[in-house]
């Protein structure tokens, strides 16, 4: 885990009022069609080298904004920018030559790998896309990539469905390493693994990370786990972040009513713990990012929400130091106590 | 010897497949108290799941096969009951929910048609009375308008409704036991304390037995009062809860708390500890103790046979033979 030297450290990545829409297929009968706010409007920097965790219940929009940040979905609105360069500007080649620099684990290891193709075609196809290694150059390079993630070269010639779920998500990082990215957005890499090889695959991400520099976007809906690996984590509700801050600020402090019930909703193995654990239990369901509510989208489960969550939505503002939340009354009471 | 409501023994499934014979579940025994909520633990392909299909006989024959045991429940042993028989207990006095809501509902029957078919089934009460005795229960899981979502389709709710409805209709015919299957695996955390807060709520209220399958060490500390971690098939340790985390015995089940991570607190530069290796194949078990290829307390004994359950403290049994606070061979408790 790299340590954050406070203001240092570089940006890498930067998303302004990022926004992405997906349309509705418009009704034959009423003629309307809509859309799914998936991403609506992100403010985001990622800091190179550190692990950025992403958190959020299903359809929060998190994936999406991972993918949107890397441009396999073009954003509706707004900027993102990789070392200073747009990248929703860019087009064709020039896009494809930034593709190395930034790449994706997916969550499913099962899905995400050709059962066509060998390992060794898996994990060389970036270098023949990228045009960057032929024959034994290429073989070689693959061989090494194998070994990085702790998988026997000898294993090249198999196929996916020969290997178990641990070993093809390690299949998954080499691919995503080929190019020798910077950035990598590692989207529920864990999720679909027991828990006794989750630790593994873990320990290797962040192995590679000290060795080759690497920024990790981590999208995952595992709250233990995000405080394990990540520097900072990034809360999301409904297509937006309503909070964000270092892992142990948002762990030890949290301040988003939304923040506090999540965390308070996972549990803990210790029997000990839990007898004495308060648990904050939400009403009802998260609002379709179809028909988002007026006013702050979490206000319909909010315990404390009052007239004015009802009308205009809150910024993310940084009402602590490094501490950023997208809330009214937390930003009332924070003023009231000073 | 009746205090058991349920009283497993000696339970083994198998099934025969193309590729050879999968040992799934390999002979366990264990007891659930009256009111008393057990937690069975493990990892994908450890036969959590199929032993709870083997106790309601919902394993399909063939290719499945229940080999042996008993499952002993008031007195009769329900592997050897009637067709008929087993039917009326299913759903009436055994009920179980399952991971899959979406899946577990029929999609083109009305959440009411659903609830008041086992009603009819079960306890013979008439139309007027079945759909009051829905819509209570409904209101009971927490649905609100519950008169009038007795006409909605499964399709209409969310997750976390899908599964109140499936709660509301396992325990529609007051159930003595409720086997939960993964209930909460596929539900966000909100949701997922939402529906164990609403089960133990249930719980208190109604009085039933439950038997909670899960992958989640998590869920099962402050859910259960005792505690069956299974590996390969077999059980490896069984203990009251506290004791199960605050002391674990068996090599396996200290590997998996040691290598999970915890909301509630970590040091700096703390790691995660995994377990080496991965969970042997079912079609050819070894010889020996099916974790000793990934333990790292391992003896030779090990490698030659497979440890069966010992008591090593009250109400604590381990399958080891090692001790794994010294490191050396266990000293057999007399």
């Amino acid at each position: 885990m790299s340590t954050l030297n406070n203001g240092s450290q570089r940006t890498l990545i930067k998303a302004e009022r990022l926004k992405k829409h997906f349309p509705l297929s418009s009704s034959f009968f009423t003629g309307k069609g809509g859309e799914v706010r998936a991403v609506d409007g992100v403010n985001l920097e990622i800091l190179e080298g550190e692990t950025l965790g992403l958190v959020g219940e299903s359809g929060c929009g998190k994936s999406t904004l991972g993918r949107t940040i890397l441009q396999l979905h073009k954003p509706t609105e707004g900027s993102v920018k990789f070392e200073d360069q747009d990248l929703v500007t860019m087009e064709g080649s020039e896009l494809r030559r930034m593709r190395s620099h930034m790449q994706i684990v997916f969550q499913d290891p099962y899905s995400s790998l050709n059962p066509r193709m060998t390992v060794r075609e898996i994990v060389g196809e970036p270098l023949e896309i990228h045009n960057v290694a032929h024959g034994k150059a290429r073989k070689e390079r693959v061989n090494e990539l194998l070994e990085r993630v702790g998988l026997n070269p000898q294993m090249a010639s198999r196929y996916p469905h020969e290997f178990s779920g641990g070993q093809r998500q390690r299949i998954g990082v080499a691919r995503a390493l080929a190019l020798n990215p910077s950035f990598i957005v590692a989207d529920e890499p864990i999720s679909a693994l027991d828990v006794s090889i989750q630790a593994q695959v873990v320990n290797l991400l962040l192995d590679l990370q000290k060795e080759l520099n690497l920024t990790y976007l981590f999208i995952t809906h595992d709250l233990s786990m995000v405080r394990y690996i990540c520097d900072r984590v990034a809360v999301m509700y409904l297509g937006k972040i309503v909070e964000l801050g270092s892992v142990d600020e948002i762990y030890e402090n949290p301040q988003h009513p939304y923040t506090q019930a999540l965390l308070s909703a996972v549990p803990v193995p210790d029997p000990l713990v839990e007898e004495r654990r308060q648990r904050i239990i939400l009403e009802g369901d998260v609002p379709s990012p179809a028909h988002p509510p007026a006013g702050c989208n979490f206000n319909t489960r909010c315990p404390l929400a009052f007239d004015r969550c009802m009308k205009t939505d809150p910024e993310l503002k940084e009402l602590l130091p490094g501490h950023q939340v997208a809330c009214y009354a937390v930003e009332e009471s924070i003023r009231s106590q000073l | 010897m009746t205090d058991y409501i349920l009283d497993v023994k000696d339970l083994a499934t198998r099934f025969h497949t193309d590729s050879g014979i999968v040992n799934a579940v390999n002979g366990i025994s264990y007891t659930l108290e009256e009111s008393e909520t057990l937690g069975i633990v493990g990892e994908s392909g450890c036969g959590k799941s199929v032993h709870a299909l083997s106790l309601m006989r919902l394993i399909p024959i063939p290719p499945g096969e229940i080999y042996q045991g008993e499952v002993l429940y008031k007195d009769k042993d329900l592997l050897k009951e009637q067709d008929n028989e087993m039917r009326r207990i299913r759903g009436g006095e055994i009920a179980m929910i399952f991971q899959d809501p979406m899946t577990s509902l029929n999609p083109v029957m009305t959440i009411g048609k659903q609830i008041t078919e086992a009603l009819h089934l079960h306890t013979g009460m008439d139309d007027l009375a079945a759909r009051e005795r829905a819509a209570e229960m409904l209101d009971l899981v927490g649905i609100p308008e519950a008169k009038q979502r007795l006409d909605s389709f499964p399709h209409e709710f969310s997750g976390g409704m899908r599964q109140r409805a499936m709660i509301a209709m396992a325990l529609s015919c007051s159930p003595s036991i409720l086997i939960a299957d993964e209930p909460t695996t596929a539900l966000d955390v909100t949701i997922q304390a939402q529906i164990i807060d609403l089960i133990r709520r249930l719980r208190d209220k109604l009085g039933m037995a439950i038997i909670w399958i899960t992958h989640d060490l998590g869920i099962m500390a402050g859910l259960a009062e005792k505690l069956n971690v299974m590996y390969a098939g077999y059980i490896v340790e069984k203990a009251p809860v506290k004791q199960l985390y605050g002391d674990p015995r068996h090599p396996y089940t200290l590997g998996l708390l040691k290598s999970l991570p915890r909301v509630d607190q970590r040091k700096a530069g703390e790691r995660l500890i995994p377990i080496d290796g991965r969970p042997p194949d079912l079609l050819g078990l070894p010889k020996g103790c099916p974790f000793e290829s990934r333990c790292s307390y391992a003896i030779d004994r090990c490698k030659k046979e497979n440890p069966a359950l010992e008591l090593v403290d009250t109400d604590h049994e381990i399958a080891c033979w090692v001790d794994v606070k010294t490191g050396k061979p266990r000293e057999v408790v007399a």
